[in-house]
């Protein structure tokens, strides 16, 4: 199996400032992925890597198996729908598709016109005048039209009222079901992840604190409440993420490949939220010494 | 309204319930209240992820397990349909079980049990229940 994605070791610096640094990671392909974390971990510019916009400063990237906008191959094979969606605002709709006919080799002026008409945009309508959700959906055609392997959007949605977000969706979703292409999606709106992707990558601090199919993730994380626990008697197949304790009753928050068995827990599903911000409120290493923090302030 | 589609299904993303697993339930509740039976067809991936905007792998998944359990079957390039359904072999075995369900409850009154703990009891008992299934 290829992975959509691939790095190793990847770090871009400005200055003196890395954007990222050290990452590892491998997407796999085939799957609607969905990439959250805080801001500054360094999503964007892992995003941006991943195009070709931006260049490494140390380690690898590898992009559908090749190196991102080496040749104009590789460019063919991925399209980007890039934060706040930019489109020129002086050139009309129709110019725009007549732009994407001629820039990319593989376009599909039949899917872009085909779109155009469904959303109801005119082609003389100038980019400048569309609404937030209009502009997205033109952009996200042309991203489409190309025919792309993969598909990159930097929270694409996140400027977007509820209604246009959800009209986006599931003209991505639509996408997705009939050209069978990959997607990375960066959001922080879990909600939405949930229900367009099925994959999910948590990145802080440009680790990867975890990544998986979000159906295992829910189905391996429980919270746990019960009387003030012990945490060192934990069995050994339950990795505790997040935990908080008063006098009397801890509440935990595991990973587990098993039932559980001790019956002084009450056990609770979780969300994919629960499930993220345990993770994002893990900062990697720092583990005991958060731990030391919280019992000093107690 | 959507003519044509036999059922609509909705997601809701507060619960910690796999999406999937969600519209399993919701045809298997539609089978149940005989909203649909046998010829019925489901709506196509297309038209489910174009209408709730989630991921078409999750409708596949969901249609893969129904199928796994006999209750639909996909026709390749026509679509999936349903060929069982679950009304009448559930509905006769209801009217006992309600019934002794009913019993207990009274009983649990009588022993002083307030609505809350009830559910409590049987959230707890049927958890261990289905846990020792899986074990």
């Amino acid at each position: 199996m290829t992975a959509v994605v691939a790095t190793s070791g990847l770090g871009k610096r400005y200055g003196r400032n890395w954007a990222l640094s050290d990452c590892t990671l491998e997407i796999p392909q085939g799957h609607v992925v969905g990439l959250v974390g805080p801001n500054g971990a360094g999503k964007s510019t892992l995003l941006n890597l991943a195009v070709g916009l931006l260049s490494p400063s140390a380690g690898e990237i590898e992009v559908l198996g090749g190196r991102p906008a080496s040749d104009p191959q590789q460019l063919g094979r991925v399209g980007f729908v890039a934060q706040d969606t930019p489109t020129f605002a002086g050139l009309s709709v129709g110019d725009h598709l007549r732009l994407g006919a001629h820039l990319n080799p593989g376009w599909d002026a039949e899917l872009a016109e085909g779109r155009i008409a469904q959303l109801g945009l005119a082609l003389d309508h100038r980019a400048g005048k569309l609404s937030g959700g209009q502009r997205a959906q033109l952009v996200l055609t042309l991203a489409v039209a190309k025919r792309p392997e993969l598909l990159i959007l930097d929270e694409p949605v996140a400027s977007l009222d509820p209604l246009a977000r959800r009209e986006f969706l599931q003209i991505l979703m639509e996408t997705v079901a009939e050209h069978g292409v990959s997607v990375v999606l960066s959001s922080h709106l879990v909600a939405d992840i949930e229900r367009v992707c099925d994959y999910l990558v948590v990145l802080v601090a440009s680790r990867v604190q975890v990544a998986g199919t979000i159906d295992d993730l829910l189905s391996s994380h429980v919270r746990l409440i019960g009387a003030r626990h012990d945490m060192g008697s934990m069995p050994s197949n339950q990795e505790v993420i997040e935990e908080s304790h008063t006098d009397r009753q801890s509440t935990i928050l595991i990973r587990t490949d098993g039932p559980i068995l001790d019956p002084r827990w009450t056990v609770e599903q979780v969300s994919l939220e629960d499930v993220v911000l345990a993770y994002m409120g893990q900062q990697s290493g720092e583990r005991s010494s958060r731990r030391q923090r919280l019992a000093i302030r107690r | 309204m959507n003519r044509g589609m036999m059922i609509e299904f909705t997601l809701d993303t507060r619960t910690g319930v796999p999406p999937y697993l969600q519209l399993v339930q919701q045809v298997r509740r539609a089978l149940r209240l005989d909203l649909l039976s046998e010829g019925d067809q489901l709506p196509t991936v297309k038209e489910v992820v174009a209408r709730i905007a989630i991921n078409p792998n999750t409708v596949l998944k969901a249609y893969r397990e129904l199928e796994h359990d006999g209750l639909v079957a996909a026709r390749p390039g026509v679509g999936t349909f349903v060929v069982k359904t679950l009304s009448d072999s559930t509905i006769a075995a209801h009217g006992p079980l309600r019934h002794e369900l009913v019993r207990w409850l009274a009983k649990a009154r009588r022993a002083g049990l307030d609505d809350e703990s009830i559910e409590a009891l049987f959230r707890d008992s049927f958890r261990a229940s289905s846990a020792e299934g899986i074990a």
